[in-house]
């Protein structure tokens, strides 16, 4: 018992610390990528050096090195988030105000549970999923949890006292409903292609081959119109820049106005906890989740015949890296998204969404079921 | 038949008018893809050079065009107009005769010239005094012109100018002789004191 425990609470926090870690390094990768992509240098003067009875030269010849690349900026980020003061309207709620942030957080870092992050890991006689909870419904827990968050941020706006937030957080709401119904239906294409909503039996059933054992059995191979739609609203679900009407920054003025310190810095990890989490499910749904192309458990069968054998931990750790590479690359994907495209007016969002994407979503799922029970 | 500067009107009178997208186009799937393209072309170029300039290769070709502002000056164009420096003599003594031209010609009204004695009987005057008020100058470059002697010339090459109090953007004639000398992030001795508000 206490060692189930034990390992549940192990994966849990590789889980919690894993996201957490991609989230705030995100604040780096902004700057930085952004920079890239704008032939500019990008955020590279804040460090800072410790007393040399911690450590001395080397480790300060280390935060300066790393203090150049950047990375220490997010350093910064939180000790000044964390030392601001905490602003309460006369008008707000002072409950919901505090409230709103910690349900924004927390429904986004639930979603997590239900994503497998490796495969099943046989370890001193026990089969340890790398999984925090084995949910057999997991692709509706986590689209419901998804759905709930945006409760955090129409709270956000409302107990504000500031008729400028209530405005951004209704936007946030009319945003919500336009982009989740195609978010949802456009997966029930893979849904019925793989037949199961369980997660981990997804990825599994993503690791068989097309054409001659060629091409892996992923879902942008089977469903190329899913994934694009997918991906779409996905975005929108982040709140990022295609799509960042709710917040918006510059001009139009968003929900979290009247928020300041750690708490407006918990709506900001709450965008990137979800950016994280839409790259992974993109990567589970529709990109083979911690499959490698022609990695079968005990090692790799290539398509020409070759054959090289692989140690159980060498496909756990294999399977790791690629579901770790995979996230990242559309973390990248994401990050480049938002710093190329320009923002969608309000009434073109709605048409995106209810006029583009929720027709499109129709027809994939009824050419996919067509397919589907012609072939089998 | 028409001639070519007919042509050239029908077609500036019908670029007002949108070109009918096609079907593909309309989906914006094409543009997209070409913004990211071009995006993360830059992106994975400016990485590699970024990378290769750590290693010491390729330095000649930049990777961003930022000029890291304090440490590193950006070439200014030499008929730039600069900061404010007095021409010498061979002996040392400013040019400057102190005939009050440029004081007079200052359209900000920023130059504050006392005149003195010259001790070489040729030369008329010099000036005991000869103080800018930065704070108000407009670089306009007229005390430059106006000047008879050659004696204020606008070619210091040095433009930024920050200070701690409205006192502390004056140049007096030592500055002024020798640009560079004085030091403008120092806090003043003292701060400019307001005159209390007149009671009613």
């Amino acid at each position: 018992m206490m060692v189930e425990l034990a390992i549940k609470l192990g994966v849990c926090a590789l889980v919690l610390g894993g996201v957490l870690n991609f989230a705030g390094m995100q604040t780096w990768l902004e700057r930085k990528q952004s920079a890239l992509m704008q032939d500019r240098i990008g955020a590279n003067r804040a460090y800072f050096t410790i007393p040399w009875w911690l450590g001395g030269l080397p480790v300060n010849w280390i935060l300066r090195k790393l203090g150049g690349l950047g990375i220490l900026n997010a350093i910064a980020d939180i000790l000044k988030l964390l030392t601001k003061e905490d602003l309460i309207p006369e008008k707000g709620n002072r409950f919901l105000h505090t409230l709103a942030p910690l349900l924004s957080v927390f429904f986004a870092l639930m979603a997590f549970c239900a994503i497998p992050i490796g495969p099943t890991v046989h370890l001193w006689g026990r089969d340890i999923p790398l999984q925090v909870a084995n949910v057999n419904a997991g692709l509706l827990f986590v689209l419901a949890l998804g759905s709930i968050g945006v409760y955090g941020v129409i709270l956000a706006g409302m107990v504000s006292g500031n008729n400028l937030s209530t405005l951004g957080g209704l936007r946030a709401s009319s945003q919500m409903i336009s982009y989740e119904i195609a978010l949802g239906i456009s997966l029930i294409g893979a849904i019925i292609w793989y037949g199961t909503l369980d997660l981990q039996l997804m990825i599994e059933r993503q690791g068989t081959y097309l054409l001659g054992g060629w091409l892996p059995h992923w879902g942008v191979v089977v469903q190329p119109l899913g994934c694009l739609i997918f991906m779409t609203a996905a975005l929108a679900h982040t709140k990022r820049v295609p799509f960042d009407l709710p917040e918006a920054e510059p001009e139009i003025i968003g929900y979290f106005t009247e928020y300041s310190g750690m708490k407006f810095g918990l709506f900001f990890l709450t965008d990137f906890v979800e950016v994280v989490l839409v790259s992974a499910l993109t990567t589970v749904l529709f990109f083979g989740g911690w499959q490698v192309p022609y990695l079968a458990p005990d090692g790799f069968y290539f398509p020409w015949g070759a054959f090289v054998p692989v140690s159980h931990l060498g496909y756990v750790i294999w399977g790791l890296v690629s579901f770790t590479v995979k996230v990242t690359a559309f973390i990248w994907f994401f990050m480049l998204i938002r710093w190329t495209l320009p923002r969608f007016r309000y009434d073109q969002l709605m048409h995106l969404g209810w006029k583009i994407l929720f027709p499109l979503s129709l027809l994939n799922i009824a050419a996919t079921s067509v397919i589907a029970v012609a072939t089998r | 038949m028409s001639t070519l500067s007919e042509q050239l009107l029908h077609r500036i009178r019908d670029a007002h008018k949108r070109r009918e997208m096609t079907w593909w186009e309309r989906t914006y799937l094409p543009a997209i893809a070409q913004g990211l393209w071009l995006t993360s072309r830059h992106f994975w170029r400016n990485l590699f050079l970024h990378i290769a300039h750590r290693v010491g290769l390729f330095r000649d070709v930049p990777a961003a065009v930022t000029i890291q502002y304090p440490d590193q000056q950006r070439q200014m164009a030499p008929r730039l107009r600069t900061r404010h420096r007095l021409t010498k003599r061979a002996d040392g003594t400013p040019r400057c005769v102190a005939c009050m031209m440029c004081e007079t010609v200052c359209p900000a009204r920023c130059i504050y010239i006392v005149a003195g004695e010259h001790p070489d009987p040729n030369v008329e005057k010099v000036p005991k005094s000869f103080d800018i008020d930065l704070g108000k100058c407009v670089y306009c470059g007229y005390c430059v012109e106006a000047c008879p002697e050659d004696a204020i010339r606008m070619d210091t090459q040095r433009h930024d100018i920050a200070a701690y109090s409205r006192d502390g953007m004056w140049l007096d004639i030592k500055e002024l002789l020798n640009p560079g000398s004085k030091q403008f992030g120092e806090p003043p001795e003292k701060f400019v004191q307001l005159p209390p508000p007149p009671s009613r």
